[in-house]
């Protein structure tokens, strides 16, 4: 063999001049999430709202013009007005202020319920997916019957049983959403329980904990993400439906739901009642589902909405 | 083929054990005493003693829940402890409005689906596939029940074209029933539709992207041919399981747009039983419903494994 | 060699892809010919722009994001300027294509007869019984045992071998003119590659075919060519007929790949040698030769700044270089290719490959 062609094989020059992927591994992988996220501009758009929104709920008396029990029953059912912005209802109320109030319940009921099942269905997800056998099946199987239960139906009956109430509603949700995340999980861990890596480390005498921690959490983190996103925006629709047939949040909290049922009954007499409350619900369903896509599409392609997910999630468990 | 129907049959039967036993113990999670709590102010001694004894619920735990289940088994729910009548008779004269409903949304959906799903596949990136999008990300996005009330807004109290709710039996009053399905139909349809384009797109997507169809498209086969029977015809069968999974969901789902619709279905009938706490009317309603969601999936898995014959011969 | 008229003339052909990362440029001026019976393979690694080059020439490429631009003659016809509908008269009938991987290019839910009879009558008109007659007659060429009891049987009740001989059934069915055979053998084991290899050398010669032999897998060029094109970053870097590659490769780049393979029975002789570095990818080309961050044999500034033309080096035999690698270097690479049956690669079963080299030493 001549030097010549030797020595280049010694000192490797690993990637030429024109090459433009090394500064791109440098960066932190959450900072290159996020720019990807950024520049879909669908899901950009949804994060504004829903800052907005959640700003909105934590402000909410402080943002309403009118107080929450100001009534002025010689203005009943005024159309939208610079004074009365979405109008008024029955008492005489002001509607945007009820919506801008009723930010609060929704966006709570939503997150507790979606953070509560987004830890104990990891959990589960986690330990079934990681140890298998027996504990895996027998898990999965009690997901599989709560997911023959469909989601508002078990969500009524659970508030029936423990009657209704903000933290009741929230508890319901949250059963009703664990499995999907304890689903998403196990897929995740299954799939990386088995890559090289992991056997290699375990074979190395590394405990199950250290492994969890260190190789599997960080794996299942972006479709749990994910999930979390769409969840949110599902679990908004789930507490509107509640409210709106009177099993969630009661009054005289001011709840989306709640006041689209009042709004039906007076429909005769004024079309904003029923307008700006479901407005309100959509743009912020719509915005978590855009950002819920915006990240699968930054974070993990493969991973299908919650709404698919569920629809095609009795067969998955069966096969 | 037959080991996978009985294991697929057996992991049914299962599954629908344990939903039995969660709808069992709802009843059984009730704080204090259900029947007490049912009659609330209207108690009376008398009838809390026949209530009790024919509920069996001063029998130990298990042995309830055997002789309801095998009670249940054929067709014996208990009776009402408002109105005395048999659960199972209620249900019985509830189910057919849901179907009714279900069914008519679900072909809704599908109608609205399949095409925009194809063609948003087949037209990816252009024009139209934006708009199918956009279409299902907003479908997808709209609670239901708001879209009913904004539907019976405009088509009944503005326009008055169509009755704003009720439902009335196709056997009793043909027209009357249809005019009433509609708007019903269309609201449960287009939640319905939105969730199906999106999927019809990605299976036709996939198909698309099949090795065999670069293989029928170098064979020279008009892009019309290989669209039908080298793409549709291999996305369809994902298509029809999620549609059949569909009609499972919407089965459960149309709870809350019978409310909007004053439809008397199931789902105003569990509803009204929450409120009225009547438990045996809520159990008996639920595990009806889970039982068909269930029965529809094995249904629906079965004419899977009969469309790809893949599955078949394993 | 080329004695007769060409039946694939390919001229200046360019493929580019509009991408969100700017326009790939995939396929750079590639030109080439073959003649009736003759075989020329086309070897590079994975993104070379090999198989979206052959797959252009009939347009089987999206478009947009797609373009192609150059001449590809088939006969008298230029395919480049027609449209979807014109080239369906060409696809299948005039240019067959076999392609990887056999347990995907069939469609799991029709037959076997289905699939080797829809385009023979679409394309030549034949009646469903004629068809069928036909597509046993393929079949039996093809070496399926049983092929009539076999035409209603799914893709699914056959072996990865059986399958790639269907599809190669497929790809002759209405008699092309060109066979183009894209990685038709790497999915296979190695006794079930020989067997098709020769199967193909066998109908070649039957049917006076032009094949076009696309493998990243010098032991099957070994085995099938008759000239060899080298792509390296969708350009041709070396072209020539087939023992000469083997015996006096004179492009950094072949020498490289050479270098690459193991050699059976004579593992201790030589260290094996990778080439250092990654392909460019094709919206970052470098400036100059595409070739000249990775080369053992890069002189000057010239490499980096101008890109070297396709020029003879031999009669017959090309090289896209300034620098020609000496030939005593050259030889010193090729003798693992030669030693000690030619056509040795890191799977090599020996029977397999006398197999596919018989008739051709």
């Amino acid at each position: 063999m001549s030097d010549q062609e030797q020595q280049p094989t010694d000192a490797p020059e690993p990637r030429g001049a024109g090459l433009e992927q090394p500064e791109i591994e440098h960066r932190p992988r959450w900072r290159e999430t996020l720019s990807v996220l950024m520049s879909n501009r669908l899901a950009a758009v949804g994060l504004v709202v829903l800052v907005v929104m959640v700003v909105t709920a934590i402000l909410g008396h402080r943002l309403a013009p009118y107080a929450l029990d100001a009534q002025d029953l010689t203005r009943r059912f005024d159309p939208p007005s610079a004074d009365h912005w979405f109008g008024t209802d029955d008492l005489g109320q002001d509607v945007f202020s009820r919506v801008v109030i009723g930010a609060r319940s929704s966006l709570l009921v939503a997150g507790v319920s979606v953070g509560i099942s987004m830890v104990v269905g990891t959990l589960l997800g986690l330990l079934a997916g990681y140890r298998g056998g027996w504990m895996d099946s027998t898990l999965m199987r009690t997901m599989d019957v709560l997911f023959a239960f469909p989601v508002v139906l078990l969500a009524i009956a659970l508030v029936a049983v423990f009657g209704p109430s903000l933290r009741n509603t929230m508890l319901a949700i949250a059963v009703v959403f664990t499995p999907i995340f304890a689903r998403v999980v196990r897929g995740s861990v299954l799939s990386v329980r088995e890559q090289l890596y992991v056997r290699a480390v375990r074979s190395l005498g590394a405990g199950d904990l250290r492994i969890v921690l260190r190789h599997v959490l960080p794996n299942v983190a972006a479709p749990v993400l994910v999930q979390t996103s769409l969840s949110l925006a599902f679990a908004i629709l789930t507490e509107a439906a509640l409210s709106y047939v009177g099993v969630g949040v009661q009054p005289p909290t001011p709840a989306w739901g709640s006041m689209l049922s009042d709004a039906q009954r007076y429909m005769a007499q004024g079309w904003w009642l029923s307008v700006f409350p479901g407005l309100a619900i959509f743009v912020t369903v719509m915005s978590f589902n855009l950002l819920g896509d915006g990240l699968r599409d930054a974070l993990d392609p493969q991973q299908r909405s919650i709404i698919e997910a569920r629809g095609a999630g009795a067969k998955d468990g069966d096969a | 083929m037959s080991g996978y129907v009985l294991r697929r049959v057996g992991q049914s039967l299962l599954a629908l054990l344990g939903v039995s036993i969660v709808v069992f113990a709802l009843m059984h999670l009730v704080p204090g005493d259900p029947i007490r709590t049912a009659l609330g102010t209207r108690f009376d001694q008398d009838v809390y003693e026949v209530l009790l004894a024919r509920s069996g619920l001063d029998q130990p735990i298990p042995i309830q829940y055997v002789d309801w289940l095998t009670s249940a088994l054929v067709g014996d729910l208990g009776v009402s402890f408002r109105t005395g009548q048999p659960v199972s008779d209620a249900l019985m004269q509830r189910l057919p409005a849901t179907a009714l409903l279900a069914v008519a949304a679900l072909l809704v959906g599908i109608v609205i689906a399949l095409p925009a799903g194809i063609v948003s596949a087949v037209r990816q990136g252009k024009p139209v596939d934006y708009a199918a999008n956009g279409f299902a990300q907003v479908g997808v996005s709209v609670p239901d029940f708001w879209y009913g009330i904004l539907l019976i807004l405009v088509f009944a109290q503005i326009l008055g074209w169509l009755p704003p709710s009720g439902y009335t039996s196709p056997l009793d009053d043909p027209v009357d029933a249809l005019r009433r399905l509609i708007l019903p139909a269309v609201t449960a349809g287009v939640v319905t539709g939105a969730i199906l384009t999106r999927f019809v797109r990605s299976s036709v997507l996939e198909a698309m992207s099949a090795d065999h169809v670069r293989l029928a498209r170098a064979k020279g086969m008009p892009s019309g041919y290989v669209l039908r029977h080298h793409v549709l015809r291999n996305a369809w069968i994902p298509i029809i399981t999620v549609s059949g999974l569909q009609l499972g969901t919407l089965l459960g789902g149309i709870v809350v747009v019978e409310v909007v619709f004053a439809w008397n279905g199931l789902g105003r009938l569990a509803l009204d039983a929450v409120v009225r706490r009547d438990y045996p009317v809520l159990q008996g309603a639920v595990l009806l419903i889970a039982g068909v969601f269930l029965l529809i999936n094995l249904l629906v898995d079965l004419v899977y494994a009969k469309l790809d014959p893949r599955i078949a011969a394993s | 060699m080329m004695s007769e008229a060409p039946v694939l003339s390919v001229r200046d052909l360019e493929v580019s892809f509009a991408t969100k990362r700017g326009v790939a440029r995939v396929v750079r001026g590639v030109s080439y010919e073959v003649a009736a019976g003759e075989t020329l393979a086309i070897v590079g690694e994975s993104g070379s722009g090999k198989s979206v080059s052959t797959l252009a020439l009939t347009k089987l490429i999206p478009i947009p994001p797609g373009r192609v631009t150059g001449q590809a003659l088939l006969g008298d016809d230029d395919l480049v300027p027609l449209s979807e509908r014109q080239l369906l008269e060409y696809r299948g009938t005039r240019v067959g294509y076999v392609f990887q991987d056999p347990m995907t290019s069939l469609n799991p839910v029709h037959t076997i007869g289905r699939q080797l009879t829809e385009h023979t009558r679409y394309h030549l008109g034949l009646s469903e019984s004629q068809a069928r007659e036909r597509a046993v007659e393929l079949l039996e060429q093809v070496g399926i045992p049983a092929a009539e009891s076999r035409l209603d049987d799914h893709p699914h009740q056959f072996s990865g071998g059986m399958r790639q001989r269907v599809v190669i059934a497929i790809g002759l069915a209405c008699d092309p003119d060109v066979l183009i055979a894209d990685e038709a053998t790497t999915a296979l084991d190695v006794t079930t590659q020989a067997q098709i290899l020769d199967l193909v050398r066998r109908l070649q010669r039957e049917r006076g075919m032009a094949v076009v032999w696309i493998t990243h897998d010098l032991g099957v060029v070994a085995g099938i060519a008759d000239r060899v094109l080298v792509m390296y970053a969708g350009e041709v870097v070396e072209q020539a007929g087939v023992d000469t590659l083997f015996d006096l490769p004179r492009h950094p780049y072949t020498v490289g790949l050479l270098e690459s393979l193991p050699v059976l029975g004579d593992l201790e002789r030589r260290d094996l040698t990778a080439i250092p570095g990654l392909p460019p990818p094709p919206t970052h080309l470098p400036e100059g030769c595409a070739f000249h961050p990775r080369c053992a044999f890069r002189h000057d500034e010239r490499c980096a700044t101008e890109r070297p033309p396709l020029t003879e080096v031999a009669p017959g035999h090309s090289i896209r270089s300034f620098y020609a690698v000496p030939e005593e270097a050259a030889r010193a690479a090729s003798t693992a290719a030669r030693l000690p049956e030619p056509g040795s690669d890191r799977t090599t079963d020996p029977e397999g490959r006398d197999d596919a080299r018989s008739g051709r030493t």
